[in-house]
């Protein structure tokens, strides 16, 4: 029996390890689209994150460098977005989408000399507590640095937007960015830097999964965790603390299909995999449907282009 | 004392020709930007560049092969262009392609043992229904539950390529194929004619092109493609000419999603010959970057079917002679889209460049 137990603890354990690049990537994205931006570009800046993270780690053999150099290359790649949406006015859909067609090509060109080179160890914190405590070991101690982080993020992020004058300025540039402008708000730049925090964001998780869950370079190696956090962020309400909620879901679904294709159990995986973005459809139609219930959270000038005539 | 201003005003007509160069402008810049690249990753960029554009397109073989993609790419971009023009933003196109595969693929194996010379327009009419029933989805959760057509028609490419996953490993599966995960072989009546020996190239171009006919004549000649054009200028004219918005929604989504059907028909009738996991290399995305790259024309779009194909074999050929990997072809394709939405800005707004003496601006 207390084997059992252990087991569902390495399993909760794993489950949370899953879910940090999607809570990562989108609590970034929820920040840039409550600014009234939606950057479909997650998956691509994700995977630039990625290479810079892991080539970084490889060159200078600093963990530390390579985590900042990924969070800055997210940004930097997601600075060609902010260009091209705030300051040329561009679409937002097509602009985002060229920006995850780019990142997955650059960062392939990019990793070319990388594949195949094993990756470091990452440092765990507390790992002599997770051996030593039954149940709770595996689930609260024994991982990076990282997962803790993003396992508060969420709560930062919930706090700075509901607490502090500063995220209420970047709620209200995504609400009424033609108010929030005549209020004195500078709207393109609120936007900007929402914008770029995002990209930062996916950045680490990108990082995070190729210097910790699967320390390697593998071309095109988020395999759509960024639309799927995309998909949370409408999951989620755009509400940070259902992101959480939401990531534990999606990230759970995706290692039990592991160990259901592992036990051979009958019900097709392909059904699993597709679940978080039916489930995502499911919360869209019941949220659109009605009007106050959208309203509640959703940026309104949600992917429009603000223009204001100098 | 002379100060040098600079003032962006918005234009009030976008003039056509300028319209119409800007995707030449982001054809060059994408080049000149590819060159940098390849420069920087220590390649001579010259040759790279040959290697890209130039070579994959130097014999028979590889312009059979430059129309055989562009087929599929011209075939959706068309369809996005109805969907796009009255601001539906359907971008997923490349689940319709699956779907549309999927149902034209089932009918195709329903005969596989048999020939006959009605199976292959069967299934291609299968195909283009199953594009559009997929693409009826976020039309009809749009008009009747408000709900976003980007998130929903992006979520389902998902689904529908997990469906073809689910079908070609398990109950589709070929079962003399060693547990492959593919489906039996089309009998010969299921494929595409070829239009030349030895080359790969078939009849599907021809559908591509009545595709464009069509969608010329419909987008410019008749009643529909006036309401489609309105409406995505502005939906509040629209309205108030009393347009019924839904049923045009409907319409231009089941376009758009029969002729994404119809480009994945091409594919497993044509060079492919049963169903797989890797029906189509995001034909479906790609075709967003051929329409934005085709001015949502359907001339443009031949034109930029073409250009965008070409990316496809250069990033094959440049792999084969310099080992760069196949993904480059994605850079090419993102910095066209980029370039070309920021040269648009050229289009919206004028550029004045005032000279004035200092005394005047006293005044």
């Amino acid at each position: 029996m207390s084997l059992d137990i252990s087991f569902i603890g390495i399993l909760i354990g794993s489950i949370m390890a899953s879910s940090v690049p999607l809570i990562l990537a989108a609590s970034g994205e929820l920040i840039t689209e409550r600014s009234g931006v939606l950057n479909l570009g997650v998956e691509g800046m994700m995977i630039i994150g990625a290479i810079s993270g892991f080539a970084l780690m490889v060159i200078t053999d600093n963990l530390f460098i390579a985590i900042i150099g990924s969070m800055l290359s997210g940004v930097i790649i997601s600075l060609i977005f902010g260009f091209l949406t705030q300051s040329l006015l561009t679409n937002h859909v097509a602009t985002g989408l060229a920006l995850t067609i780019f990142g997955i090509g650059l960062s392939a060109m990019l990793g070319k000399d990388f594949v195949g080179i094993p990756g470091k160890d990452f440092p765990i914190l507390f790992s002599s507590l997770r051996e030593s405590i039954p149940f709770f070991g595996p689930i609260l101690f024994g991982h990076s640095i990282i997962l803790y982080f993003a396992f508060v993020l969420p709560f930062l992020t919930n706090y700075f937007l509901k607490k502090t004058k500063l995220g209420l300025v970047v709620r209200a540039v995504g609400d009424s960015p033609i108010s929030a402008s005549n209020q004195g708000i500078n709207v393109i730049l609120v936007r900007y830097c929402c914008i770029l925090y995002g990209g930062g964001m996916c950045g680490l998780a990108g990082a995070y999964l190729s210097l910790i869950y699967t320390p390697q370079w593998i071309e095109n190696m988020t395999a759509g965790r960024g639309w799927i956090a995309l998909a949370l962020v409408v999951f989620a309400t755009w509400s940070p603390i259902k992101v959480l909620i939401g990531a534990i879901i999606f990230g759970g679904i995706s290692i039990l299909q592991l160990h259901m294709q592992a036990v051979g159990f009958r019900i097709p995986v392909q059904f699993l995999i597709a679940l978080p973005y039916l489930m995502t459809i499911i919360v869209l139609v019941v949220i659109s449907r009605d009007s106050r219930k959208i309203k509640l959270n959703t940026p309104t000038s949600l992917g429009r282009i603000f223009y204001k005539e100098k | 004392m002379e100060d040098l201003l600079i003032k962006i005003e918005k234009r009030n007509d976008v003039p056509t020709t300028l319209y119409f160069l800007t995707p030449f402008i982001a054809i060059i810049l994408t080049i000149v930007g590819g060159g940098i690249i390849f420069y920087t990753l220590g390649f001579n960029p010259i040759e790279a560049l040959k290697f890209y554009f130039i070579t994959p397109i130097s014999n028979l073989y590889g312009f059979s092969e430059l129309l055989l993609k562009a087929t599929p790419l011209c075939l959706i971009a068309i369809g996005l262009s109805f969907c796009f023009k009255s601001n539906n933003w359907n971008i997923g196109a490349e689940g319709q392609l699956t779907f549309g595969a999927i149902v034209g693929g089932g009918v195709a194996l329903l005969f596989y043992n048999q020939e006959g010379f009605y199976i292959l327009p069967l299934i291609i009419i299968a195909g283009a229904i199953g594009g559009m029933i997929f693409a009826l989805i976020p039309a009809i959760l749009k008009t009747y539950f408000n709900t976003n057509e980007i998130l929903v028609s992006l979520m389902l490419v998902y689904v529908s390529k997990l469906i073809l996953d689910y079908l070609v490993v398990g109950p589709w599966s070929n079962p003399e194929g060693f547990n492959f995960p593919e489906t039996r072989q089309f009998s010969d009546s299921a494929r595409m004619p070829l239009l030349f020996e030895s080359l790969r190239i078939h009849a599907g171009i021809f559908i591509a092109l009545a595709a464009v006919l069509v969608g010329w004549f419909v987008l410019y000649k008749t009643y529909l493609g006036f309401q489609i054009k309105v409406s995505g200028l502005s939906l509040k004219t629209a309205k108030y000419a009393g347009f019924k918005g839904k049923t045009m929604i409907l319409i231009v989504f089941m376009i758009s999603g029969a002729c994404a059907g119809l480009a994945g028909v091409g594919e497993i009738t044509g060079p492919i010959g049963q169903l797989h996991r890797m029906i189509s290399p995001d034909y479906g995305f790609t075709a967003i970057i051929v329409a934005f790259l085709g001015r949502l024309n359907p001339f443009g779009i031949i034109f930029a079917s073409l250009v965008v194909s070409l990316t496809y074999l250069g990033a094959e050929t440049a792999q084969i002679f310099l080992q760069i990997p196949q993904y480059t072809g994605q850079v090419f394709q993102g910095m066209i889209l980029f370039f070309l939405l920021a040269s648009d800005y050229l289009l919206f707004f004028k550029i004045k460049f005032l000279n004035l003496k200092k005394n005047e601006l006293g005044h």
